[in-house]
């Protein structure tokens, strides 16, 4: 497969969920609460495709298959634009747009505050991620990147918090997340010290 | 201020748009269809009511009470009964719809114990005058900060307590859901003590406002709203209703309900609609009047009802008792 065709059939698939759900609501198909089919399915989005970038390098090291690791940032950049469409609907839907009332459930709900710390590091994350940035930036970016894991943990902990009383779907995101970490930690424990540089990118 | 005007809600009823009785005839012809083909197949099925209140297809006659409905347009019939919150049927909203069929509704009885003078074990019919229902259109306010405006068809719940004679000792109810895992696939998974438990204070339960729902849009009460029997008091979150009941049990002492068992500090026993006091994980200032995308309409005190009930509270601190 050429890279390029590999490249657009994985942006076509991140995109396709922000895809449909446009169409649901063009058609006004979204069911009886369509604010919440919106904020719900975004958010899940959101958090699905940050877990599906991490995943990224320990398939690449686990499979040898290097032509992955060309997707990360853009897919990472897709849970970007996920999670940012999940706060403007809660900002417009849920609080009309009131910056104060906004920032009064952000002080006052530990809930809303797990989203938006996710969510802060995200932007960070999607802001210095041009070629440019990361060459400005030389081994700091590194260190930036690896927020990554912190802002999936949020994301988790946000889900489950947000629940009314079953929390076994974040639990199975949880578990996966911490499969990913595990690979991770065991990657870095396990390094040559001279490829430092190439395996924790 | 939370004072307000009664009259919003005690303006005269506005018909029921005929599309969604369209609706509910072409939903119950369908049922009826089904009913057919069961009993072909060979299935029992319990089909007609002695009673004669209750039409051949399961039409309801009631009289429209004006003076205890909300003036707001009705949500649909589709609404109303396919965005639900039945956790025996599953967590998802949509799951009751696709659930509720499997439970069998007929025949039904209800045991009521406790401190009562009439204990025993009753019938739907024996307990709801079917020759005295009423239609009223209550505002239901889901403590998710969502309402719908639901035409519903039933007798004050004050009616159905005091043909069973309550003791003078007693000072709450208590109702229990039917708790059937062959037909309650959401059973399995036990978010909530099962079975479902809620309940009134008995002055609560007594107000002329507590209703016991047996229909809504002119017909008996879909499976997926509690059929056959259910309760509503419109100044409460929509989860103290409980529904599907099959035990009544008047006691001296609070029951101890589902969802303040599970959640103390998200659940109140009273669980009576405030917009001043925010459940931990989202304000309940305003709320979402469905199919709407914001949350813009203001909630109001006692959902609009605090004329009629703010007295049953009175010195109470509604912040600790919510
Ligand atoms: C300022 C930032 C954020 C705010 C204010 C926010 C707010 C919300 C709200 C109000 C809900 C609905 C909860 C409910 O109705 O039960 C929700 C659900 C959710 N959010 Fe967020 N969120 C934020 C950021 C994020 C981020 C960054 C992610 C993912 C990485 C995320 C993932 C989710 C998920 C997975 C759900 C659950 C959806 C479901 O129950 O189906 N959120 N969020």
């Amino acid at each position: 497969m050429p890279a390029r065709l590999f490249y657009w059939l994985v942006f076509a698939a991140a995109a396709a969920p922000g895809g449909v759900l446009a169409w649901r609501a063009w058609t006004g198909d979204l069911g009886v609460n369509p604010a919440e089919t919106l904020l719900h399915t975004s958010g899940r989005w959101a958090l699905g495709i940050l877990i599906a970038t991490l995943a990224v390098t320990p398939i690449r090291r686990l499979t040898g298959w290097n032509r992955i690791q060309q997707v990360r940032r853009m897919v990472g950049l897709w849970s970007f634009t996920y999670a940012l469409a999940h706060f403007l609907l809660y900002a417009v839907f849920n609080h009309l747009g009131d910056i104060r009332a906004i920032w009064a459930d952000v002080v006052e709900r530990p809930f809303i505050l797990s989203g938006m710390a996710a969510l802060v590091i995200l932007t960070v994350l999607a802001a210095t991620s041009p070629a440019a940035m990361v060459r400005r930036l030389g081994r700091r970016w590194r260190t930036i990147h690896r927020f990554v894991y912190p802002a999936a943990v949020l994301g988790v902990v946000h889900f489950a918090w947000g629940q009314k009383a079953d929390i076994r779907e974040p639990l199975v995101w949880g578990g996966v997340l911490g499969l990913l970490l595990l690979v991770r930690v065991a990657a870095w424990a396990g390094r040559p010290a001279s490829r430092q540089v190439e395996v924790t990118r | 201020m939370l004072i307000r005007s009664r009259k919003s809600w005690e303006l005269p009823y506005s018909a029921v748009t005929p599309e969604p009785i369209y609706r509910s005839r072409r939903e119950f012809m369908r049922t009826a269809t089904a009913g057919l083909l069961g009993a072909a197949a060979g299935t029992a099925i319990a089909c007609g009511d002695a009673d004669s209140a209750v039409g051949a297809q399961g039409r309801l006659t009631a009289t429209r009470n004006a003076k205890y409905s909300v003036a707001d347009p009705p949500n649909s019939f589709e609404h109303i009964t396919s965005y639900n919150n039945f956790y025996e049927f599953g967590l998802d909203k949509d799951d009751p719809a696709r659930y509720a069929g499997r439970l069998k509704v007929e025949p039904w009885s209800v045991k009521v114990d406790g401190l009562v003078g009439r204990p025993g074990t009753y019938g739907v019919d024996e307990l709801v005058d079917f020759n005295a229902l009423e239609e009223r259109i209550y505002r239901l306010r889901c403590v998710e900060a969502w309402s719908m405006v639901i035409p519903w068809i039933g007798v004050p719940l004050a009616s159905v307590l005091q043909k069973v004679e309550p003791l003078p000792a007693a000072r709450f109810v208590e109702f229990t859901t039917v708790e059937r895992p062959s037909e309650m696939p959401g059973l399995r998974v036990p978010v909530l003590e099962w079975p479902y438990r809620e309940g009134l204070r008995l002055d609560e339960a007594m107000h002329p406002l507590s209703f016991m729902v047996v229909g809504l849009y002119g017909q008996v009460l879909p499976n997926q709203n509690g059929a056959p029997l259910r309760v509503h008091s419109p100044w409460k979150y929509g989860f103290k209703g409980a529904k599907s009941i099959v035990r009544i049990r008047l006691t001296d002492r609070q029951p101890r309900t589902s969802w303040p068992t599970m959640a103390p500090h998200e659940y109140g026993f009273y669980a009576n609609v405030n917009p001043e006091v925010p459940h931990p994980r989202w304000s309940q200032a305003r709320e979402r009047r469905l199919p709407d995308f914001f949350a813009r309409t203001p909630t109001l005190m006692f959902n609009g009802y605090g004329d009629e009930v703010a007295s049953l509270y009175a010195g109470m601190d509604l912040r600790r008792n919510f």
